[in-house]
Order: C-alpha cells, then structure tokens, then sequence
C-alpha cells in the first residue's frame, strides 16, 4: 500500500503523518508512507482541506485528524478491498 | 415511547453528557462572578479600592471568564461549521459574479471551516472552480476577520450591539476590499503556477458523512488546539490588561488617543498588523484600553487589523499573490479598516 499524507507542515498536517505510521505499526500492515508538501501535487488531488490522507493513489480523507479507531478502520478496509 | 426513549443508548448518553457538561460550565460562569469577591475582599481582607487588589481581581476574574467564554464558544462554532465545507463553498460560489459574489463569498467565509494552512490550496482550487479573483480574497478576508472568538469576547464584554457591529463592519470591509481589489485587474500579479495547476482527481467534501459523535469530538479537539496554542498570549493580555485596570489613570487615552485626534485610528491599525495574536490574546487588553478611555471605533480597527491583517497570514499569501497585489490587499484592507474605525467613533461618540 503506497500511503501519502498531504499537508504544507502545520501542526495538524505532522499529527495525520504520525498517527498513520503508529495505525500503520499497529496494524502490521506493509506500507510505504509518504508526506507531500507540495503544493501544486496536493491540489493535483483535488484536495482543498489539510491535512489529507490518499490511499494508492485515493483521497480517503481530507481536513482533519481522525481519531486512531477510525484510522485504522480505514487502512485495513483499503488494505482487505485490495486484490492479492 | 418518548423521543428520549427512542433514541439509541448511545445517542442518548451523548446527549445526557453534553446536558450535564453544560451544566457545569453554567454553574462555573455563575460561581466566577462573585467567588473571586468573597475570597479577596471578605477571606483575605484586600481593600477593594487598593490597585494591587483590583489588579487581582481583573486578573483572576477575566481569566477564568474569558477560558469559560472560549470553550463555549469555539465548541459550539466548530460543531456547527462542521455542517458546511469549503469544497461546499467552492461550488456554490464557482462562475459568480463580482459583487453578488463578493457578498456571498464574506457571508461564506464566516461560516465555513477554515484552517489559514488550507489557504493556498483553496485560493488555487477556488480559482480553478471559475471563482473571481476578487471574490476568493473576499473569502479569504471575511474568515480570519470575523472570528467567532472576537465576536464572542466582544459580546461577553460589551453586549451584543457591539459584536452586531464588529459582524457587519467585518462583512463589509470583507466585500468592498475583495470587490476593489477584483476591479484593480489583479490576475497579472497572481502566481502563474496557481492559474496552471489543475485541480485533479476526485474532489472529496470534508464534511460529509461525519457522524454527530465525529462532530462533537471535533468540536472537544478544536477547544483543545486552540486553547493549547493561545493560553500564553492569552496570559499576557489579561496580564498587561489587568496591569493596566490598575495603574494607568482613568483618562491616559482620551488624552492621547481620543475622539479628537486624527491619527489615534491610523496608529491602532498600523500598531495591530505586526501584532501576531489570537484575537482572544488581544481581547481582554482591549477591554481594559477601553475602561481608560479609548474609542470604541479605535478598538474595533486595532482588533480588525490584528486578526486579518497578521504577519503569518501575508507570508502565506506570499505564496499564491506577487508582491504588488499583497502590497494592495494591506493597503484596500487596511483602508477599510481604518474607515470602519473612524465611521464608529463618529457614531459612538
């Protein structure tokens, strides 16, 4: 699973970025994570709230810090749909 | 069954624990008003009149009321923005006009949920929906400028006439601005890259299908940020607000400041942009300025200018607007500004 957290380096944007990776951990689950402060690449996604969370390649979330249940609820919905 | 005993178990806990949560901030707003009397004036025997006590009293009593004020307040503004969305807005304002869409534009930027790091990304998506220039920094004014904290704070301090007043001068500085500033033909002095990227994929909106437990807990973190960023700033003002409750004379600003003098308005706007403070920093400084005689429309300018015309604000406008139509945004806003000072000392005086 590629994994990208979308946000210019506000506090809420390094939040998303850590609790992703401790979901991530948690979970055991094989991903790479990635954090995009670009810009021009963040609205190429169509996101206009930061932080944003895209899952390969999918906006799942965009303009808040979900709680760490809900994180993980997403990760490992994306991570079963995926095809093996 | 009542509507009580239909609910869900878990809806109805919530709303049991919300009752009970205001409850008690209820009863703690009532318990500040007269505690901090009874326990400086009749337990420790303090003179009331000594400025020492009085500085106290200021000190004590504004702090636990302007915590109370802002928990209440930003909580009940987050959960209530978070039924609107900025990408919402972005469609319901995409191929406006100027002018209608100015109006909209202001009306939307209090009411939508904004973080000033989403600005670049919205100015570009906003552009890129169609959205005019002029309109999307009426947007981009109005939200900043008519902060729920201020209004609140004004409305606690002076009544509701005068957070009214802060509301529609705010508008009205967030629509004639954005509205000159469109006119000025300003795309040449707009970042290319803001008209070049395309806004891709699918645009997914913030808010929808969030749950009212995901909104309330929203509205808990949103008073936990805030809090947690500004109770330095907000320590400071009541400090230098109580300081000056108890030391400076009645008439130090009517002398310096008042009605009478020209430039008082000016100096307060040009005093408030480097001035980088949560409005609720500000706030209780303003209060006491006031009791020592400064104008209301003075005030009102200082706290306007503090707000939306702040230094971290300009640097991230940097990005998307050239140094030119920056330049001109702090000049039109400031202009404005400072015209609402002066209107509202004629009319207040």
């Amino acid at each position: 699973m590629i994994i990208k957290v979308l946000g210019p380096g506000c506090t809420n944007c390094k939040n998303l970025e850590r609790v992703t990776r401790e979901a991530v951990d948690a979970l055991g689950l094989t991903a790479t994570i990635e954090k995009v402060e670009d810009y021009p690449t963040i609205v190429g996604y169509g996101v206009m709230s930061t932080p944003a969370l895209v899952l390969d390649e999918t906006v799942v979330l965009s303009g808040r810090v979900p709680r760490p249940a809900e994180l993980r609820e997403l990760l490992s919905g994306h991570a079963s749909a995926l095809p093996s | 069954m009542t509507i009580v005993e239909r609910m869900p178990t878990s809806t109805r806990r919530h709303w049991l624990t919300l009752s009970g949560a205001a409850a008690v901030w209820v009863a703690a707003y009532w318990v500040n008003g007269w505690l901090w009397d009874r326990f400086l004036y009749d337990r420790l025997g303090m003179n009331p009149t000594d400025r020492l006590t009085e500085t106290l009293h200021f000190f004590l009593y504004d702090t636990i009321k302007i915590g109370l004020m802002l928990v209440g307040i930003i909580f009940i503004v987050t959960v209530l923005r978070s039924y609107m969305s900025i990408e919402r807005t972005r469609a319901l304002l995409g191929g406006k006009r100027e002018g209608l869409g100015n109006v909209m534009a202001a009306g939307f930027g209090v009411i939508t949920p904004f973080c000033s790091c989403s600005a670049v990304p919205a100015f570009i998506g906003f552009v890129a929906a169609g959205v005019p220039i002029g309109v999307t920094l009426s947007f981009l004014i109005a939200s900043p400028l008519v902060n729920e904290i201020a209004v609140g704070l004004l409305f606690t301090m002076f009544g509701w006439q005068i957070a009214a007043i802060y509301i529609a001068a705010g508008l009205t500085v967030a629509i004639v601005a954005g509205w000159v500033l469109g006119r000025l033909g300003v795309q040449r002095w707009v970042e290319p890259f803001v008209f070049e990227t395309k806004l891709g994929g699918q645009i997914i909106d913030s808010t929808t299908g969030l749950t009212f437990d995901q909104r309330i807990q929203m509205g808990i973190e949103e008073v936990a940020t805030i809090l947690r960023k500004i109770w330095p700033y907000l320590l400071v003002g009541i400090g230098l607000g109580a300081a000056i409750h108890g030391w400076a004379p009645a008439d130090f600003f009517t002398r310096y400041a008042g009605p009478g003098n020209a430039f008082g308005v000016v100096v307060a706007v040009v005093i408030g942009i480097p001035l980088y403070s949560n409005a609720a920093g500000v706030m209780p400084l303003v209060q006491a300025l006031h009791d020592k005689g400064l104008p209301m429309g003075t005030m009102l300018a200082f706290m306007m200018s503090v707000v939306a015309l702040s230094l971290p604000e300009m640097i991230l406008l940097r990005r998307v607007l050239k140094p030119q139509l920056l330049a001109a945004f702090v000049a039109v806003v400031g202009t404005g500004i400072v015209a609402v000072g002066y209107l509202f000392n004629l009319i207040l005086a």
